[in-house]
């Protein structure tokens, strides 16, 4: 194995706060790895430096055996990190179908292109049925629960063929039924090849889900490894519970 | 397109092409020639205001631009009085040309600062007009060759040349549309950051929105000017050209390839109306405000949207077995407080 996603020395400040402070984890290829803590542990905002819809104050990222030097949202999807947000970010005037056309990281000329085309067409339904969409690839994505919407969205950001894909707590608001949903669809990429980070706080399912688990407290990791060994650290229990 | 699309233009435009034959008062064909004028005008307005959601209150700069470049080059003499007419795209492009890079810089602000800065060019583009005299003649004006067309017919090429820069307007319109531009520009509109982060162009797609939208603007100036056939910086590059554009596309629905033109056709005559109920007092303005905030409140997403929508619930009714899913749930709201606070965490 060896490492797909390689963060060093992350660090993020926002005034005063040192959200994400000096923080370096690696995440494996072929892994469904957690990144878990307490609520303002920085979890998102590792997530946004990674993604590039942050600026980092310092560190260095390392994607796919590159050095990422500028990370740019947009260069990095279409090289293969897609990301979804904690609140299902849809394109809510678009149709569900073309909200996964206009997700499939189409280059210059097709601009001029045909808004979707036969093949825009069979590939979006294509990901709408094994997502269970299909029916409703025609209606407004305004027009879906936000159990829906979270789901198009991961649907959606698949669409580029990404080799890594962050969820950012793709299960936070939505019912236990769409919550199974939701792990069988991760399970069932993982089995394709996609390596995944997930931010979640529902921790049966990271237990069930992921491995390795990584713990950050205070914007740095303080433990990593097996769900099991995670969960007996007692360095994770005082961060929980903050003892 | 769709048959009852191509219907619907077919008569729009067919209806339009026999006008001159039919009216016979010079006031109606005037005031026909400035509501397809308007009509254009707020069509390539949409494309960046409406299509790309980005406000811009600069559109009359290039209007500006067309009306002198075609004052500086028919200053003289027009020949037969066509010239100017095969001009007009090289025009276009010229200030197509010209709008990449102000584009590029104003459209790294959005919404209410992008508004701004585009207001801010409009007053550039006038001071440059009334202070650039050896090349405008300031205040002074300067005039445009007459042409010679027949007295009876004169108003006619004007005319046509309006209406085929609103069938080019309307016809970038209805491409943008069926293309991925519109498809990039939607998603533009609703959620930049998140567009970009799923590798939309969004900065080659806006920039070329804007450039074609201030062409065809540019190329109407032109017309215009040849038409007035004497120019002056406090109207040819005229905050009220601006808000006319704005306004007509928010009345007859943004984002749409009809609400523009609906607008236009609306506001136009009914200034003109009051303008002449009321005649030199202000009243006619406050009139043609008060229709506008009527339909505002009645209409408040715009005429055809507003349609739209309850039409389509309408439908939706008689259909009754349409899964819809209840959209405001308490997670809804939720996710909503939740997203604000998303975006102002974010830095850019």
């Amino acid at each position: 194995m060896s490492a797909l996603l390689e963060v060093a020395g992350l660090t993020k400040r926002f005034g005063g706060v040192t959200a994400v402070n000096d923080c370096s984890f690696s995440v494996e290829q072929g892994t469904i790895t957690a990144l878990i803590g307490p609520n303002g542990s920085g979890k998102t905002t590792a997530f946004n430096m990674i993604t590039g819809y942050l600026k980092a104050d310092s560190g260095g990222i390392r994607f796919d055996g590159h050095d990422v030097r500028k990370p740019d949202p947009a260069r990095l999807y279409r090289a293969g990190l897609s990301r979804t947000f904690q609140q299902a970010r849809i394109f809510p005037e678009l149709s569900v179908r073309e909200n996964l056309v206009v997700a499939s990281g189409f280059g210059w000329a097709d601009l001029f292109g045909r808004r979707v085309s036969g093949r825009d067409r069979a590939s979006a339904n294509e990901t709408l049925d094994e997502f269970r969409l299909g029916a409703l690839a025609d209606l407004r994505a305004a027009d879906l629960s936000y159990g829906q919407r979270k789901l198009l969205e991961f649907a959606a950001v698949l669409m580029s063929k990404p080799k890594l894909v962050l969820l950012d707590e793709p299960t936070a608001g939505v019912n236990p039924v769409m919550i199974d949903t939701m792990e069988r669809h991760v399970r069932a990429r993982h089995a394709e090849g996609v390596t995944f980070l997930i931010v979640e706080h529902d921790m049966q399912l990271v237990m069930r889900l992921c491995d390795p688990v990584i713990v950050l407290d205070r914007g740095a990791p303080i433990a990593s490894g097996k769900p099991a060994e995670v969960q007996a650290n007692p360095l994770v229990v005082d961060a929980y519970l903050g003892a | 397109m769709t048959r009852a699309g191509l219907i619907r233009a077919a008569v729009f435009f067919g209806l339009l092409l026999v006008m001159p034959f039919a009216i016979g008062p010079q006031w109606v064909m005037n005031l026909l020639i400035f509501t397809i004028m308007y009509a254009g005008l707020a069509s390539s307005w949409n494309l960046v205001g409406g299509y790309a959601g980005y406000p811009s209150l600069g559109h009359a700069a290039f209007f500006g631009v067309g009306a002198y470049s075609v004052a500086l080059i028919f200053r003289d003499s027009v020949g037969d009085g066509y010239a100017p007419f095969f001009v007009l795209p090289l025009i276009g492009i010229g200030a197509a040309l010209l709008s990449v890079p102000i584009g590029w810089i104003a459209m790294r602000t959005r919404a209410d600062v992008f508004a701004i800065v585009t207001i801010t060019l409009l007053f550039v583009a006038q001071s440059l007009a009334y202070n650039l005299r050896d090349l405008t003649g300031g205040a002074q004006g300067m005039g445009v060759a007459v042409p010679p067309f027949p007295i009876e017919t004169y108003t006619w090429p004007f005319y046509y040349a309006m209406l085929v820069l609103l069938a080019v307007a309307m016809g970038i319109s209805f491409y943008f549309r069926r293309s991925k531009i519109g498809l990039s520009l939607s998603a533009v509109r609703a959620d930049e950051d998140k567009a970009h982060g799923v590798g939309v162009h969004v900065g080659a797609v806006k920039v070329l929105a804007f450039a074609v939208s201030v062409g065809v603007v540019a190329m109407i100036g032109g017309v215009w000017a040849f038409y007035i056939g004497f120019i002056y910086p406090a109207f040819a590059v005229d905050p009220l050209i601006t808000i006319g554009m704005v306004l007509m596309t928010f009345l007859g629905g943004r984002a749409t390839l009809w609400g523009p033109v609906i607008g236009a056709f609306i506001l136009v005559p009914a200034q003109q109306f009051f303008a002449y109920q009321f005649g030199a007092s202000q009243f006619y303005l406050l009139a043609y405000a008060a229709i506008f905030l009527i339909i505002m409140l009645v209409l408040p997403r715009g005429i055809l949207p507003t349609i739209a929508g309850r039409l389509s619930r309408w439908r939706l009714r008689r259909l009754g077995d349409v899964p819809i899913p209840d959209v405001a749930t308490e997670s809804d709201s939720e996710a909503l407080a939740g997203q604000a606070a998303d975006s102002e965490g974010k830095a850019r």
